[in-house]
């Protein structure tokens, strides 16, 4: 964990109450029944206070000087035992009702969030939080249960046998009962200062924990770097530190946890001889009985015992409602990028150009929505106008802006200001659907998913048979690839496509944009090298692919650029160039130099 | 792995856990046996003051109370030293549990630390092909979440310790008190232990299969959130909600069946010594009546049943973490177990200025497994689906003093195995590697490391300050780190940064782009001025006018460089290249020679530099 969340925890805790109501708010199954579970667990609390109220009857009533009335204790056992089982059954029957309400909740909350979280471009923008908003969908839900099924019960059950405790010792004797409740200042104030100080020690805990996680990583990932610069000692020195570190934090907090179990056993001992002493006081006046104090003997037990596991209950409740709060929150981020629904337009049914009018892009930093957006800017005012039908290359050094400028056009974004029109019509207004059948971005690695090949290819139209399968495969010209392959289209490509090479996996990408048959089509080329013999596959693929389309092209390759209709250049967020390959280079410029550190190479080489 | 096995897995575990679960508590309280002592001994103390606080609360009830109402006064010795004896055997109680619970903690770190220590002694030890074993998460969770299941034990070991004590005392008492409570005694015990066992054994199975069903549903959000863009892209939205719906929903169900399990199980728990004070009472009072007990003693084993009934549930805790804490043994286990260390010389170097580097006829050939598991070491290694095996053969090379030698080669010649080997980053099967002359492997450790370095592709930065990261913590002024970052084309941007030199660059350089990371890396190899310098593709992030400026930087040393490289523009810059195909050498020369004399160079570079969607 990091220092950030520890914060994020902190400041969660604050708004403990908030954060339930606006979870119920969502979920409202949660509360489906609630009164129910609630009564039962009332029946089953009550439950527990049985044993003092028999002990009490049996030593008062039933054994007197006469001896002992056994029909008397037996009815009382019986009486008992029925009250038992009827505890046992509502107990079981509350746990049962909470396991399925909260799990059917949280898993519509998981799902929702799941999908919530794809229409976040946050997704693909910022690769850093993808394993935060992983846990966001796993164990911070799973918190959820586990509050709802273990602390946020534990403090309902255990509010209620203190509660249901002082209730019967009140029926039972005044002057006791307040004997009890005196001590409960002195009982808060020691849960209180321990309650303060665990919690500082463990969250100390919890970020030395962080540290040497990270650390460990370091050498376990780091290995061969650390080989390499023989530091063995180096990393082995700053990770016994961080062992130790966390060891001892560990530790002082066990110590101050253990004494906080050994002082509540003090100070319910204080409570039962200030009950015996009370009441034998009481007793000898003629106003207690002998059953009367040895019950509550029994029911401080009762009444104590759970105000010390209150406080550690309440603790984990905390951290279980700050998973729950940092779910919430997730979903409280607008989507940035929404499919305009039924209200949307479809694109036209003709070659698809491309306007960009005066657009900038910002990316956000982290936590920042779309909207709020400070981080650097991608992209500054730019406005062009692409033809149907034109190629054209678009150039820069990394993080230029070029990336930004295809993703904007995908609609993977929208823009901070300005606006995007594919079509004539404006980007933002045209159904999802009708924008990804008609506009396909095929991403630098080719990303595939656990499954077949045919499976890859059909993402990119889900009603395609297999001859329109086969055909397309056939355009392309990969059929003798296709033939290479054991088992053909029915080829497994193994999780992300890992049993196939880094250039078969590109392959399988363009016929997957094939398929879809785009009218406009953005292609980011590939910087990863290949073998020679699949470099010529892909080349040749990506000739048929691009016939009759405008494509846009993320280029890395001057030769790309060269055989372009229309080069677009981009500096530190500028379009700063705009003409064929060969207007640039007479015009020099960005064009100029970045063409030239390529033609260094090959002209050297004759 | 299906459900069914993994029951399967979990009725075997149970066979084999008393046994081995006995082994590893030996092995545990060997390792920490200061603290396990502390906490047997509170543990001791708690069982009998326990038990004493029983006949404490029974000896003012028959003593005190009693006589007093009896007497009609109150006796004020007897009852203050009542409420003192009460007072002080719960304070004697309230340690006893404090150095119990605190002897537990301090155990279980204390196993943690050393377990994590060795292991990660070993971890730097073993050699690199070891660690390309295992996969990444796996070496991960063994130092991690291995270690902890291991130590788990620590915490309730102490307290079944003490419970034991308890349940003896407690026997001896009720057979020489009154046999007929030892009857009740005897048959609410066990009762409790079995279905305490029962419990355990079903909630592990159950709780190893929705464990199975989450790892799963993390798989899925994990896959798909990696593929956000591609999903987006194609608009598969729906189709992943569906995907991961469907095991989420597994899940729930799982989750569900759980609760059923507590919801079955945890009433008659709680109940059973309910009962147990129940039948106390009633043969008590029947007692009572036949004049064999007093109403003092039926109070205090009421008490007492009350006192052990709940402890006894840290027996089905215990026996709940042994079958975890035995297979997170078993894997730390595998890690120490391995003997690999990689044996250095004693041989210095001599020579100053750019270094010799040679390579005869040297064959490696990578492991044939893809991946191994620490859990079962049984288990059949999975073969790579390619089928073929990776590596070098045969390959004989010399780089010249001060020259710059280019590697070239189609992905998996054998490029980076090559670069590798001339560190030692681990040792060939066959042939000899040397440096100036000498046997790699009888080179002493520090002359290898200060003499050559190597560049990775994929940078590898500290979670430390950009400074620390290129020095790593080696005595280098100020300047001389300047020096490396501008050599280096990292200055710059380094300079642009609030805190310059001094930025904390996060986790693994989480901070900084590819780019940066890999500047900041060769920076890192530059300061230590080596007289071998291998960069296996490590400019692949950045900008080739950047890249070139590195380059040209280079050559200005006395270094001799090795350079693994795609681009063309590198390899212009190189004295010589050489040609690997396939694990082996198959053309040497400069780049002007091997372009004109060999067509598979010819269509290599080509490829990677004209083609496109033209």
């Amino acid at each position: 964990m990091t220092r950030n969340t520890i914060e994020e925890e902190v400041a969660a805790r604050s708004g403990a109450l908030g954060t339930i109501r606006r979870g119920l708010a969502l979920s409202p199954e949660l509360r489906r029944g609630l009164a129910g579970t609630v009564l039962l667990a009332l029946v089953a609390t009550a439950g527990k206070v049985i044993i003092p109220i028999v002990i009490q009857q049996v030593l008062d009533v039933g054994i007197t000087e006469d001896g002992v009335d056994m029909g008397f204790v037996t009815l009382m056992i019986v009486i008992a035992l029925v009250a038992v089982v009827v505890t046992a059954g509502a107990t079981g029957w509350m746990h049962l009702r909470l396991a399925k309400v909260s799990e059917t909740a949280l898993s519509g909350l998981r799902i929702q969030a799941f999908r919530h979280i794809h229409d976040l471009s946050m997704l693909h923008q910022a690769s850093e939080q993808r394993g935060a908003l992983v846990a966001r969908v796993t164990s911070d839900v799973d918190q959820i249960s586990r509050f709802m099924q273990w602390a946020g019960l534990m403090i309902i059950v255990n509010a209620g046998q203190a509660l249901m405790a002082v209730a019967v010792m009140l029926v039972y004797s005044l002057p006791l009962a307040l004997t009890v409740v005196a001590a409960i200042p002195l009982i808060v104030l020691t849960v209180r200062w321990f309650q303060t100080r665990l919690e500082k020690a463990f969250l100390i805990v919890r970020e030395k924990v962080g540290r040497m996680l990270a650390t460990l990583a370091e050498v376990v990932v780091g290995a061969p770097v650390i080989r390499a610069y023989g530091i063995e000692e180096r990393v082995r020195q700053k990770l016994g530190d961080a062992i130790e570190d966390h060891r001892a934090s560990a530790v002082k907090a066990g110590g101050l946890s253990a004494s906080f179990s050994g002082a509540g056993e003090i100070l319910s001992a204080i409570v039962i001889a200030a009950v015996l002493v009370v009441g034998t006081i009481q007793a000898v006046g003629g106003h207690e009985t002998v059953g009367t104090v040895v019950a509550f003997l029994f029911l401080v037990q009762l009444f104590i015992q759970p105000i010390q596991t209150f406080g550690e209950a309440v603790n984990e409740a905390q951290t279980a409602v700050a998973g729950w709060r940092r779910v919430l929150d997730v979903l409280d981020i607008a989507p940035d990028v929404a499919d305009p629904g039924p209200d949307g337009i479809d694109l036209p049914h003709q070659p698809l150009g491309v306007e960009f009018r005066s657009v900038s892009f910002r990316y956000p930093k982290t936590g920042e929505t779309a909207e709020e957006a400070s981080g650097t800017l991608a992209l500054r005012d730019v406005s062009v106008v692409i033809e149907p039908k034109t190629r054209v290359a678009v150039v820069g050094e990394t993080g230029s802006g070029k990336t930004t400028f295809a993703k904007l056009m995908t609609r993977l974004m929208d823009p901070s200001s300005g606006t995007v029109q594919v079509g004539g019509v404006d980007i933002a207004s045209v159904r999802f659907r009708s924008l990804r059948d008609r506009v396909v971005m095929v991403p630098q690695e080719g990303v595939l998913f656990r499954g077949t090949i045919a499976d890859n290819v059909l993402m990119g139209r889900p009603e395609a048979d297999h001859d329109e399968l086969t055909n397309a495969f056939r355009r392309l010209g990969l059929e003798d690839w296709l033939g290479e392959l054991a088992a053909g289209l029915d080829t497994q490509v193994g999780e992300r496509g890992t049993s196939l090479s880094v250039g078969e996996r590109q392959l399988v990408t363009l016929v997957r944009a094939a398929i879809a048959g785009p009218e406009l089509l953005v292609l980011d080329e590939a910087t990863s090298a290949v073998d020679p013999s699949t470099e010529v596959r892909i080349s040749r693929a990506l000739n048929q692919l691009t016939a009759g389309r405008t494509v846009v092209t993320i280029a890395h390759r001057m030769s790309t650029a060269e055989a372009a209709d229309r080069v677009l250049v981009f500096d530190n967020a500028d379009l700063v160039q705009d003409g064929s390959h060969s207007e640039l280079l007479a015009a020099g410029g960005i064009y100029g130099r970045l063409h030239a550190s390529w033609e260094r190479g090959t002209l050297e080489s004759g | 792995m299906t459900t069914d096995s993994v029951i399967e897995q979990a009725r075997q575990s149970e066979r084999k856990v008393i046994g081995r679960g006995l082994q590893l508590i030996r092995r545990q309280i060997g390792r920490a046996p200061r603290q396990f002592a502390l906490g047997f001994a509170g543990t001791a103390l708690y069982a009998v003051m326990t038990i004493a606080s029983a006949y404490v609360i029974g000896y003012a009830t028959d003593e005190v109370l009693i006589p007093a109402i009896e007497a009609g006064e109150v006796p004020v010795a007897s009852l203050v030293g009542a409420a003192l004896l009460i007072l002080g055997v719960a304070a004697a109680r309230g340690l006893g549990i404090a150095l119990r619970r605190f002897g537990a903690y301090a155990a279980q770190y204390r196993l943690q630390q050393r377990d994590r220590t060795d292991v990660t002694d070993r971890y730097l030890e073993l050699p690199i092909e070891w660690h390309r074993r295992y996969p990444t998460g796996q070496l991960l969770s063994n130092v991690n979440a291995d270690v902890e299941a291991a130590s788990f034990i620590a915490a309730p070991l102490p307290m079944a310790f003490g419970v034991v004590v308890m349940l003896v005392i407690t026997v001896v008492l009720l057979l020489f008190t009154d046999p007929y409570l030892a009857v009740v005694g005897f048959a609410v015990a066990p009762a409790i232990a079995t279905t305490n066992i029962f419990y355990q054994r079903r909630m592990r199975i159950a709780a190893a299969s929705a464990q199975r069903l989450r790892a799963e549903v993390t798989e899925i959000a994990h896959e798909s959130f990696d593929a956000a863009l591609v999903i987006k892209a194609m608009g598969r939205e729906d189709a992943e909600v569906g995907r991961f719906g469907a095991r989420s929903d597994d899940l729930r169900d799982r989750m569900v069946d759980v609760g059923r399990l507590r919801a079955g199980f945890d009433p008659i728990m709680e109940a059973l010594p309910t009962i147990g004070v129940l039948a106390v009472v009633l043969v008590g009072a029947w007692r009572v009546d036949q004049g064999f007990m007093t109403e003092g003693t039926l109070v205090t084993f009421a008490y007492l049943f009350r006192l052990i009934a709940l402890p006894m549930r840290v027996f089905a805790w215990l026996l709940g973490q042994l079958p975890t804490a035995i297979v997170g043994w078993d894997r730390i286990e595998t890690v120490l177990d391995e003997t690999g260390t990689v044996e250095y010389g004693a041989t210095a170097l001599t020579s100053s200025g750019g270094a010799t580097a040679d390579a005869a006829t040297v064959g490696y050939l990578y492991p044939e497994t893809e991946t191994a598991d620490l859990a079962d070491v049984t288990v059949a290694p999975t073969v790579s689906t390619n089928g073929e095996r990776r590596g070098i053969e045969s390959v004989t090379l010399d780089v010249p003093p001060g020259k710059t030698v280019a590697l070239v080669g189609p992905t998996g010649a054998g490029k980076t195995t090559v670069a590798h080997l001339l560190i030692r980053l681990f040792d060939p099967d066959s042939g000899v590697i040397r440096l100036d002359g000498r046997g790699l492997i009888d080179l002493d450790r520090d002359q290898l490391a200060g003499a050559a370095a190597l560049v990775f592709q994929e940078a590898f930065l500290f979670d430390d300050t950009i400074a620390s990261n290129i020095t790593l913590d080696a005595p280098f002024t100020e300047a001389e780190v300047m020096a490396a970052a501008k050599l280096a084309q990292a200055h710059e941007f380094i300079a642009e940064l609030p805190a310059g030199y001094e930025t904390l660059v996060g986790e693994r350089g989480a901070s900084l782009s590819g780019g940066q990371r890999q500047r900041i890396a060769i920076a890192r190899a530059l300061i230590r001025q080596p007289r071998l310098l291998v960069l296996d593709d490590a400019t692949s992030a950045v900008d080739p006018t950047v890249e070139t400026a590195i380059l040209e930087g280079l050559a200005t040393l006395q270094t001799t460089v090795v350079i693994v490289a795609y681009r063309r523009s590198s390899i212009v810059l190189a004295d010589e290249v050489i040609f690997i195909e396939d694990g082996r050498i198959t053309g040497r020369g400069t780049h002007d020679h091997l372009y004109e004399a060999l067509p598979a160079y010819r269509s290599l570079i080509d490829a990677y530099d004209t083609d496109g969607p033209t």
